[in-house]
């Protein structure tokens, strides 16, 4: 039997994006049901998701933009990685590589096709780091626990050394130089007269990498609440009764890997295009354990999580980094602070908040009701 | 229209029958079924009975491709089920629930009940992604459908909790609602009634029988009450091998298994009654 992640937390909430809580008789919950189809349930939540970024984006400091933008590119790739961990009980401490594969297609793409559009750039980013997950997860499917951590590991630490080796094509130590998109004119206008202002180079990218960010958000929130998301837990639960249940556990997990990797494709394309550098120092082995950190931070399984994960993991390296310096530290050892700081987060909320935050909030919620029930 | 499973309606399905013909697994020296046949017809009810390691659930994982057997074949409606795995049996039209619960800790009650229907769903990848009405359409489908089956079973208002907020027996019934929502033409319970009480005993008697009307069922089972009861016929395993076919009274009568079930005191009582 599997010795994976999830099965720590079996009764963990996997309740997840926005599936209403299923309660009550039957006829109660068919008639929850009935409101609206997914698309525009997810859709709406998007919509406003989008409004409220656009908010902070129009009010915060061009360095919290910034921020919010670093926080766009960790988005999709925690995301995935949610989905991948949380929900299938895979774990993975290699997507920083997948967001690597990403990252660099993004870079040589735009560096030796010029004028090819940013969109097609990130789609095929997406698809190449697919198909790497593709083979990655192959290979996963068949391993198990501290196995699969260790494949996956090796890919981390491995797969930027290709950067190194390959250095005429990928930039060696160097990395590759990004051009960020700018604003298309008709965009750019109809901001200018929306808001009377210019639209800066760094708020657009920022609202680039939400945009997507968000669009991949709907996308796998559809997916987790359609019957593959069902179908992804059942192999994280059970084995034998997934099978039992029609379910073929092999092609489950290998599937849950490609679209984990997809996104993480994503995240490393944004990543190239916010940062305007994709670099072997940009996807270290810290990348991969940041974006694990986060989404047990958050909570294994649920979309929400991830966003939370995400937010924190942004805001946490720089008060990390921060500290660091005004305690003295150089900069590159301040930096190397937060690795550290992720590994003891990670053990403290294993053992203090196994649920992660959106978990544990869920959780009191949960007997808060149940309590109130009791004594009705 | 997306009821049905995938092999075609239920008339079509009537004549079939599964049997297990000449069936042999060794472990390394042991050899846990020894030449083992039987038979189980649509609307019938098969008890499989043995001591302790007579070969009873390596019979049932061998029929649901988790063993592969060294000797001999598995039919099922007339066709040779070859190199069969798991997954592939909810299709054929084979349910089976496990000794022990096996529910989804992890998913609610519906969600478990759902699960044992997907692999009846059409809607595709791509309608699943876009969250297109057809995947929208399919899954208020599996859901009613679970929800008519934990109906059936009596746990529907337990449809929103997770299976481990539950008793036991509650847990049970969940998960037979599980495997009843797929609609199989075959039904196998591994020792279904432990861990119940009596009286849940008799009600899962009573459900087993009226399920009997729509398919065939296969029952391993220590409760001699309730397998003398529900059971059409009962092949005796010992050893591997089978010691008697009959119906209840013949295989009760039976001098071979009287001296198996010798020792066993327990199962003996309910022999003799
Ligand atoms: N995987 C295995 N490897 C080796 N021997 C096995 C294996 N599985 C079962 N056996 C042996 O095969 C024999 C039959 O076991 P099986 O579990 O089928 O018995 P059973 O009739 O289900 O018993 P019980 O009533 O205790 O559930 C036993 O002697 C058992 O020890
Ligand atoms: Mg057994």
């Amino acid at each position: 039997m599997s010795t994976n992640l999830s099965k720590q937390d079996p009764t963990g909430d996997s309740q997840v994006g926005t599936t209403p809580e299923v309660t009550g008789t039957p006829s109660a919950d068919t008639a929850r049901r009935r409101i609206g189809s997914t698309l525009v349930r997810n859709g709406l939540l998007m919509l406003l998701a989008f409004v409220g970024i656009a908010l902070l984006l129009e009010t915060l400091s061009p360095f919290r933009v910034s921020q919010l933008g670093v926080m766009a590119y960790y988005l999709p790739a925690i995301a995935g990685l949610t989905v991948l961990t949380g929900l299938n009980g895979q774990i993975s401490l290699g997507h920083g590589a997948l967001m690597a594969v990403g990252g660099y297609t993004t870079a040589v793409l735009l560096e030796r096709q010029e004028g090819l559009p940013f969109l097609l750039v990130l789609l095929i980013s997406a698809v190449v780091a697919g198909v790497v997950g593709l083979v990655v997860g192959a290979a996963a499917a068949r391993l198990h626990g501290p196995y699969l951590a260790g494949a996956t590991l090796a890919l981390a630490v491995g797969l930027p050394g290709l950067a190194l080796k390959f250095d005429e094509f990928l930039g060696g130590d160097q990395g590759l130089r990004v051009s960020p998109p700018r604003a298309p004119d008709g965009i750019e206008s109809f901001y200018e007269s929306l808001m009377g202002d210019n639209l800066s180079g760094q708020r657009y990218l920022a609202y680039y990498g939400w945009i997507i960010a968000l669009v991949v958000l709907l996308l796998l929130s559809n997916l987790v609440n359609s019957r593959y998301g069902r179908h992804w837990r059942a192999v994280r639960d059970d084995e034998v009764a997934a099978e039992l249940a029609g379910i073929d556990l092999g092609r489950m997990r290998v599937q849950a890997f490609v679209v984990s990797a997809v996104c993480a494709g994503v995240g490393g394309s944004l990543l190239a295009v916010v940062t305007r550098l994709i670099a072997p120092t940009s996807v270290t082995i810290v990348l991969s354990f940041g974006l694990l950190t986060a989404i047990v931070i958050g909570g294994l399984g649920s979309l929400l999580g991830a966003v939370i994960g995400a937010a924190v993991l942004v805001f946490m390296q720089q008060i990390i980094t921060d500290t660091g310096l005004d305690a003295g530290l150089d900069a590159s050892q301040a930096a190397n602070i937060a690795p550290l700081v992720y590994g003891v987060l990670l053990i403290v909320v294993m053992l203090a908040a196994p649920r992660g935050l959106v978990g544990t909030v869920r959780m009191a919620w949960s007997t808060r009701a149940a309590a109130r029930r009791a004594g009705a | 229209m997306s009821q049905q499973s995938p092999l075609g309606t239920a008339t079509a399905r009537s004549g079939s029958s599964f049997s297990v013909d000449k069936v042999t697994v060794r472990f390394g020296g042991l050899t846990a079924l020894d030449s083992v046949s039987l038979h189980v017809q649509p609307g019938e009810v098969l008890g499989v009975i043995g001591p302790n390691g007579a070969g009873k659930t390596t019979l049932f994982n061998v029929v649901c491709g988790f063993l592969r057997p060294d000797e001999g074949v598995l039919r099922w409606r007339d066709r040779e089920l070859k190199g069969l795995r798991p997954h592939q049996l909810a299709g054929l039209g084979i349910s089976r629930t496990l000794q022990g619960v096996g529910l989804f800790a992890g998913m609610t009650v519906l969600e478990n009940v759902m699960t044992g229907a997907g692999a009846q769903a059409k809607a595709g990848f791509v309608s699943a992604l876009f969250g297109l009405p057809r995947s929208d359409r399919d899954e208020a489908t599996l859901r009613d459908r679970a929800l008519a089956q934990l109906e059936r079973v009596g746990a529907a208002d337990v449809a929103g909790r997770y299976p481990g907020s539950l008793p036991y027996p509650v847990q049970k019934r969940v998960a037979l609602a599980r495997a009843l929502v797929s609609e199989p033409d075959l039904l196998m319970l591994d020792e279904p009634a432990a861990g119940l009480s009596n009286v849940e005993m008799d009600e899962l008697g009573d459900t087993i029988r009226e399920l009997s009307g729509r398919m065939a069922v296969m029952l391993v089972e220590h409760h001699m009450d309730l397998v003398m009861r529900v059971c059409d016929r009962i092949t005796v395993l010992d050893f591997g091998k089978v010691i008697s076919t009959g119906t209840p009274d013949e295989v009760r009568n039976d001098p071979a298994v009287l001296a198996a079930y010798l020792g066993d005191e327990n199962e003996t009582s309910g022999l003799e009654a």
